[in-house]
C-alpha cells in the first residue's frame, strides 16, 4: 500500500514536471519558415502561412495529431482513398509523405482518446490509434453508427465529441425550406414538417458502442437545416453549431423580399446548443438586420411577421449565405491573448446572391468571454478565392475543415482544390 | 473499352458541327427570343445555375457544354418542365434538386430560355421553339 502510494506520488511529480517543462518548451518551439506570400493569404498582422500539402482531393475536415502528423477526411474517394495520412519527414513543416485508407467519400473527421473518427454520408467509423497517433489497422474500422439518411441535398454527417462518451453527428434536412415543391417559386411549407423526425438535427450516439442507428441515439437537437461546421466548447462545456441558414428567398417569394434583402438573408448562424433545443427551421429564420426570428414564408410570413411561438436564439449571427463549413474554438497558446477560447470558423462562400457578387470564402474570428461572444466578428484570412468570385466554380480555393496543432497552429483545409494551410504568429 | 470512348471523343466536335451546321447565324427575329430568354435565366435560373453558366460545385450542375444542354432538344424541355435530381458530370454529382416549373413558366419562357441557354457561355445550339415546347407538353399528356 505505502509503496503503491509513493509510487503514485512520483508518478504525479514526474506528470506536473513534464507539463510544466512542456508549457515552457512550446512557445520557444521552431516554427516552419512560412511561404513569402503567406500562401496568397491576406492575415492579421503578426500572422503568416504556409501550404503545407496541394492537391490532395476533396480536403473536407481534418484533425492534427498531437505529433503534427494530419488526418484530412475526403469529400470523394480519390486513388482509392477516403481518408488521407499526411506527415512531415524533415521537419520542414511541409507534409511530403502521404498515406491513405478508407474506401468512402464524407465530411466528419475527429481525433479523440485514442482513436480517429471519420464519417460517410451514411455512417460513422472510428478507427484505433497507437502510441503514436498511427492507425494500424486500416481496413478494420469499427462501425459505429450506420444507416443516417442520405437524400442528396445536405447529406455531409459532421462529427465532433463531449467528454463524455458521446459523439454528435448532423443529419441535414433534404430540403430548403420543406415546401410542398422543393425550391419552386410560390410553394407553401407542408405543415408539420416530417423531414424533422429524422434530418434538420443533431443525434447524439455513443462513441464507443458498434452499430448504432437512429433508435440507439438521442435526438439531440431538432428544428437546424443544415449543420457543417460544429465544435465542442471545452469552457462551457457544450455544443455549438453552425447552421446554414435557407436560401434564395428573393427566387421564391419575390414579392416579399427584393434582390438585396435577399443576398444578406436569412443570418448564417451560430448556436450554443442543449439537449432538446429546437432552433425553428422551417418555420423561423433569423434576420440579423431586424434582430429577431422572422417567420418564413412557407409558413404564412412576409419578412415581417414574427412567430408566435420562440425558438432558441443564435449567440451569433453572420450576412447569409456564406456557408459557414468548419468550427474550432481555439485553445492554444501560439496566438495572442485575445484569441484564445475564441471561435474559428471556415466560411465556404455563397452560391446564392445573385445578382449581387458572391462573398464568404474566408477565416472569420469571434472573441469569446466566459463562453458567450464579447466582440464583433472580424475576417481573420481572406484571399482563399483569388481576386473575383464570379461563381464559387470559379472560386480559387474554398475554405471548408478547420483544426488546431499542437504548438497552437492554425490548420485550414480547401475542398476545391485540396490545400491544406497552415496559419502561425510569431512575437 | 478505352478506345471506344476516346474515339467518341475524338469524333465529338464533328458530330456537333455537323449537327450545328445551319444555326450558326441567328436571324433578327431570333435574337429577340434570346434577349427575352436571357431574362427569363435571370428571374429563374441565375441562382443555382449561375452568371456564367457554370453552376455550383456538387450543388447545380453547370451549362457549359454539357449533353443536357447540346443534346436533345426533348429532353431538356422536360427537364424544365419535370425538374431533375441527382445529376452526374464528369464523376462529379449534384445534389440539389433542379424543381420542377412546368407550372411556373409559359411555354415561350421555357422556348427562350432554353434558347438563350444553348446559344450562351460559350454554347451554340438550336434554338428551341414554342412549338417543340408545346409538342412535348403533348406527349406528356399535359396540354
Amino acid at each position: 500500500m505505502k509503496k503503491n502510494f509513493l509510487f503514485s506520488f512520483l508518478l504525479a511529480v514526474a506528470v506536473v514536471i513534464s507539463i510544466v517543462s512542456f508549457k515552457n518548451i512550446s512557445p520557444q518551439q521552431k516554427l516552419p519558415v512560412p511561404d513569402a506570400d503567406n500562401a496568397g493569404l491576406t492575415l492579421p498582422s503578426g500572422f503568416s502561412a504556409m501550404i503545407v500539402a496541394d492537391n490532395i482531393g476533396e480536403a473536407r475536415h481534418l484533425a492534427v495529431t498531437k505529433e503534427g502528423n494530419i488526418y484530412v477526411k475526403l469529400g470523394g474517394v480519390k486513388n482509392g482513398n477516403g481518408i488521407l495520412y499526411l506527415q512531415d519527414e524533415n521537419n520542414d513543416g511541409k507534409m511530403e509523405k502521404k498515406t491513405g485508407f478508407a474506401d468512402y467519400g464524407g465530411t466528419g473527421m475527429a481525433l479523440k482518446n485514442g482513436f480517429l473518427y471519420a464519417s460517410s454520408n451514411t455512417d460513422v467509423y472510428r478507427y484505433k490509434l497507437n502510441d503514436k497517433d498511427e492507425v494500424e489497422q486500416a481496413n478494420q474500422p469499427e462501425k459505429i453508427i450506420s444507416g443516417l439518411l442520405d437524400h442528396g441535398e445536405h447529406n455531409s454527417k459532421s462529427v465532433t465529441l463531449d467528454n463524455d462518451g458521446n459523439i454528435y453527428v448532423n443529419v441535414g434536412a433534404y430540403s430548403n425550406s420543406c415546401q410542398e415543391q422543393d425550391r419552386v417559386p410560390g410553394s407553401m411549407g407542408i405543415p408539420g414538417c416530417p423531414i424533422l423526425d429524422s434530418a434538420g438535427g443533431i443525434w447524439q450516439f455513443k462513441s464507443d458502442k458498434e452499430d448504432q442507428h437512429y433508435g440507439d441515439g438521442v435526438h439531440y437537437a431538432t428544428g437546424l437545416r443544415n449543420v457543417v461546421g460544429l465544435d465542442w466548447n471545452q469552457q462551457t462545456n457544450a455544443l455549438f453549431v453552425m447552421q446554414h441558414g435557407r436560401d434564395q428567398l428573393h427566387d421564391l417569394f419575390p414579392k416579399y423580399y427584393s434582390t438585396k434583402q435577399s443576398a444578406v438573408l436569412p443570418a448564417e448562424c451560430m448556436y450554443e446548443i442543449h439537449k432538446g433545443d429546437n432552433a425553428g427551421w422551417p418555420y423561423i429564420y433569423y434576420d440579423q438586420i431586424q434582430q429577431k426570428q422572422i417567420l418564413m414564408p412557407e409558413y404564412g410570413g412576409d419578412g415581417k411577421k414574427s412567430a408566435d411561438k420562440k425558438y432558441l436564439d443564435p449567440v451569433e449571427a453572420f450576412p447569409g449565405h456564406l456557408a459557414p463549413d468548419g468550427l474550432l474554438f481555439y485553445t492554444g497558446n501560439q496566438f495572442p491573448e485575445k484569441y484564445k477560447y475564441g471561435a474559428f470558423i471556415a466560411f465556404h462562400g455563397s452560391w446564392n446572391r445573385s445578382p449581387e457578387p458572391q462573398a464568404g470564402y474566408f477565416v472569420v474570428f469571434v472573441p469569446f468571454k466566459d463562453g458567450k461572444p464579447s466582440g464583433k466578428w472580424e475576417v481573420f484570412a481572406d484571399g482563399f478565392a483569388g481576386e473575383k468570385q464570379l461563381s464559387p466554380g470559379s472560386a480559387k480555393h474554398r475554405p471548408c475543415g478547420l483544426a488546431q496543432g499542437p504548438d497552437g497552429s492554425l490548420y485550414v483545409s480547401d475542398d476545391s482544390k485540396g490545400t491544406i494551410y497552415r496559419i502561425m504568429y510569431k512575437k | 473499352m478505352n478506345k471506344i470512348i476516346i474515339l467518341g471523343f475524338l469524333l465529338m466536335p464533328f458530330s456537333l458541327l455537323l449537327k450545328n451546321q445551319g444555326d450558326n447565324e441567328i436571324p433578327i427575329t431570333h435574337s429577340q427570343s434570346l434577349k427575352d430568354g436571357e431574362a427569363v435565366y435571370n428571374k429563374y435560373c441565375i441562382s443555382c445555375h449561375q452568371a456564367d453558366g457554370g453552376g455550383v460545385p456538387h450543388m447545380a450542375p453547370p451549362l457549359i457544354q454539357t449533353k443536357y444542354v447540346l443534346g436533345d432538344k426533348e429532353d431538356m424541355i422536360k427537364i424544365v418542365l419535370n425538374g431533375l435530381k441527382g445529376v452526374e458530370i464528369n464523376e462529379q454529382t449534384y445534389n440539389n434538386p433542379m424543381p420542377p416549373l412546368g407550372s411556373v413558366l409559359k411555354d415561350k419562357e421555357i422556348a427562350d430560355v432554353l434558347s438563350f441557354v444553348r446559344n450562351s457561355f460559350g454554347n451554340k445550339a438550336s434554338l428551341v421553339t414554342v412549338s417543340d415546347v408545346k409538342e412535348v407538353k403533348i406527349k406528356q399528356g399535359k396540354q
